[in-house]
């Protein structure tokens, strides 16, 4: 610990760390735009300024290590003016467009101009006539309100592995781009919406689907009903304004009704139905020496890497679908048929954390008869505009469970929305399906948390099986280098795009930091601690729908309903 | 074209990341420009992702991602030329020729680059067309030089 002087004040500090983590700790605001936490300073923007004292220029405190005896200034004039100048300078070419803006009120650029009291346009540069790119089905790029900050940037390779976007051209006409400057659906992009988390701006925000939902909705033809991920219920109160850490499942059906969805089913059900069906797949290519490690498939940007980046490795991908997938399969067939109704009337929206979701449904694998498994799916901030949009106030809405037949889960399925969920819930349902015996404590804490990479023996009866479980592609891309160079000691693993799982996937409520994140997942959790269906396969439901229609995991509908393929992607990467 | 990239990857067994600069030159010197292929075979073999090959391609002026048209127009942008109105003469090509430097008209004839300076100040705003030097241009004298050359790759002007 070494002790530097902030404002006056005696603030502790360790060696070794930057100025700005320091200041952090110590509840000094200091602005910042360039900074993501977890990598390392790019001292690009400059906004994290402050006075150090025997430094001619002022510091930009992100990238300035402390040293004993320093004396800082935060607020001098000479560095709050140095902030509202840049400011000013990033606002003289923006668009004069926060009221048609995704992010008017929740725009760090707006609140800095607020913060630092820009009131009049001092600067007023050229504008460039930038394209937006709408060519994602997941992601909208608007250049034109960028300002370059590199954090998209740095997410996407970084963290993400990917590198679908880096900066191109030069001076006045810097932008940020892909290779040859394509559209985002033909680059080597996953989906995965991370970059959007981490704009500061409206120059990244996902596709939307609300028009089309609403139309169906309002349509009398059709039967609009939703399915919502294990994820979403703990998260939308963050973005409707309420407590984090919340689970407000009961509430968020009531208020899917409300919007005049005719029918609410939880994609936890069909979570519990995937562990049924990827439990017997892992349990069967055990058994047969069928290739391993097998790789969970639910997370449809690590599916999208895989076809990219690794395409030697689809015969690892565990073949089935993915939850919202496999519950769009089975409310066209088994639900049609039950209601008696032509699936080509059922128009089926996903309430979904997850940008790359909608690339999912949309794929040409995902449907029968020339009809999409999935007809359109929203975001949590996608659900929250339109309960916002339709005046509901959650909180006096009466809590509803889900419709029968897809309404039932245990809370294995539930766990899905956390990273090391879909691991945790295989091992119990495959401790049973193999010894015929419940595990006695269900609790798998080494799959737990949020640390990116997580790994495990697993002993169940005579087998012991290596677990590991990823998070954030990066992360993937590492694992899947060690496996290249003939790493051989794992028999299962889950990868979930995200860092920390759906939690916090590219659709979750904008600017919530690893705190939020680990608050969401306990909320997970505290479901599974107090619930009493802990197991995938003590969901009746799934048994009943068994019984009734798809006969056994792995049987021929199964397959042809619940199982897919994957094919290696020709990108520009 | 496949060919060739590889005997210049070749030439560079210990090629590290700062060796990218000198390699993109030599595949532009060998092919004009550079291509998609160039691009992500450039990358694969310093492990660099294609969006990064092309961002620190296009920061560099000397960079083009189009095969050169029939016609190379280089257009001086140096202090001289400057001076003497090169900015006006600019944006008559781009106009003329619907085009931005670094890009190549779509039926191929005429491709355009801005250059730093040619060293021929005393004939600015100067512009060189595969060779031939132009001194003293304008907006307009650069017009009908542009369609003497358009004269030249068809001279009985059926196409006009
Ligand atoms: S990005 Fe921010 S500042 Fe720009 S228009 Fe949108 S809300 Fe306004
Ligand atoms: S969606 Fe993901 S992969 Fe695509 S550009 Fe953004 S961070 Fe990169
Ligand atoms: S798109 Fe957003 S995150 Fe990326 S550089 Fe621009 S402002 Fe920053
Ligand atoms: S936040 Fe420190 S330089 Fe950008």
């Amino acid at each position: 610990m070494i002790t530097i002087e902030v404002n006056g004040k005696r603030v502790e500090a360790e060696k070794g760390e930057m100025l700005l983590a320091a200041l952090r700790r110590a509840g000094i605001h200091v602005p910042t735009l360039c900074n993501l936490s977890n990598l390392m300073p790019s001292g690009a923007c400059r906004l994290c300024v402050v006075e150090v004292e025997g430094q001619r220029n002022l510091v930009p405190s992100c990238a300035f290590p402390v040293a004993e005896g320093m004396k800082v200034q935060t607020h001098s004039r000479r560095a709050v003016r140095a902030r509202k100048t840049i400011i000013e300078l990033l606002l003289a070419d923006h668009p004069d467009d926060c009221l048609y803006c995704v992010r008017n009120r929740n725009c760090q650029l707006q609140s800095l101009a607020e913060e630092l009291g820009v009131r009049e346009r001092r600067y007023s540069g050229a504008r460039h006539d930038y394209k937006v790119d709408t060519s994602s089905p997941s992601i909208v790029r608007d250049p034109a309100k960028c300002i370059l900050c590199g954090r998209c940037v740095r997410m996407c390779e970084e963290v993400q592995g990917v590198s679908a976007i880096d900066f191109v051209g030069r001076g006045s006409s810097t932008r940020v781009g892909t290779a040859f400057e394509q559209g985002l659906n033909v680059s080597s992009c996953i989906n995965c919406g991370q970059c959007i988390m981490v704009c500061p701006t409206g120059a990244l925000r996902e596709q939307s689907y609300i028009k089309e939902v609403l139309d169906a909705i309002n349509d009398p033809e059709r039967i609009a009903v939703v399915q919502h991920a294990p994820a979403v219920s703990v998260t939308l109160a963050e973005e409707l304004g309420l407590r984090g850490g919340t689970d407000i499942c009961g509430q968020m059906t009531a208020a899917l009704r409300a919007l005049g969805f005719q029918r609410v089913f939880d994609t936890a059900f069909t979570a519990d139905l995937t562990i049924m069906e990827e439990g017997s797949e892992l349990a069967h290519r055990v058994a047969t020496g069928g290739v391993l490690p097998m790789f969970t498939s639910c997370s449809p940007g690590w599916i999208k890497f895989v076809e990219t980046f690794y395409p030697e490795c689809l015969p690892n991908l565990s073949t089935c679908k993915s939850p919202q997938q496999m519950m769009g399969a089975i409310i066209k067939s088994y639900f049609a048929q039950r209601e008696g109704v032509d699936p080509s009337k059922i128009f089926v929206a996903s309430i979904m954390p997850c940008t790359a979701k909608k690339f999912e449904a949309g794929r040409p694998e995902h449907g029968h008869d020339g009809l999409s498994d999935v007809d359109a799916v929203l975001t949590t901030r996608e659900l929250a505009r339109m309960i916002r949009m339709r005046g509901i106030d959650i909180q006096s809405l009466v809590p509803q469970g889900a419709d029968t037949p897809f309404g039932e889960r245990s809370t294995a399925g539930k766990l899905f929305g956390a990273s090391g969920g879909v691991m945790e819930a295989a091992i119990r349902t495959a401790h049973f399906l193999l010894t015929g015996r419940e595990m006695t404590n269900l609790k798998v804490q080494e799959v737990r948390g949020l640390d990116g990479v997580k790994e495990a023996r697993v002993r169940i009866g005579d087998l012991e099986l290596g677990v590991a479980v990823v998070s954030g592609l990066g992360n993937a891309r590492r694992l899947l280098e060690e496996i290249r160079a003939g790493r051989s000691d794992l028999h299962f693993i889950e990868v979930m795009t995200c860092p920390g799982g759906c939690v916090g996937g590219g659709g979750q409520p904008i600017g919530a930091d690893l705190e939020a994140v680990a608050g969401r997942m306990k909320a997970l959790y505290l479901i599974d601690r107090d619930e009493p269906v802990r197991v995938s396969h003590r969901n009746e439901q799934v048994q009943r729908l068994y019984r009734e229609f798809l006969g056994k995991p792995l049987s021929d509908k199964a397959h042809h309903l619940l199982h897919t393929h994957y094919v290696k992607r020709e990108v520009i990467a | 074209m496949t060919a060739q990239i590889d005997q210049i990857l070749r030439k560079h067994p210990e090629a590290r990341r700062d060796s990218l600069i000198p390699i993109l030159q030599e595949v532009q010197d060998a092919q004009g420009y550079l291509s998609r292929e160039a691009v992500v075979k450039v990358g694969e073999f310093l492990s660099l992702p294609a969006s990064k090959v092309y961002g620190v391609a296009t920061f560099y002026n000397q960079f083009r991602f189009q095969p050169v048209g029939r016609y190379h127009i280089q257009l001086c942008r140096g202090t001289a030329c400057h001076v003497k109105g090169s900015a006006d003469v600019l944006d008559a090509v781009c106009r003329l020729l619907n085009i931005t430097p670094g890009q190549t008209a779509r039926d191929g004839l005429f491709s355009l680059e801005v250059v730093a300076c040619i060293g021929a100040c005393g004939l600015a705003p100067v512009i060189n067309i595969n060779g031939e030097f132009f001194a003293g241009v304008t907006r307009d004298s650069v017009a009908e030089i542009v369609d003497s050359y358009r004269r030249k790759a068809d001279p009985d002007g059926q196409d006009h």
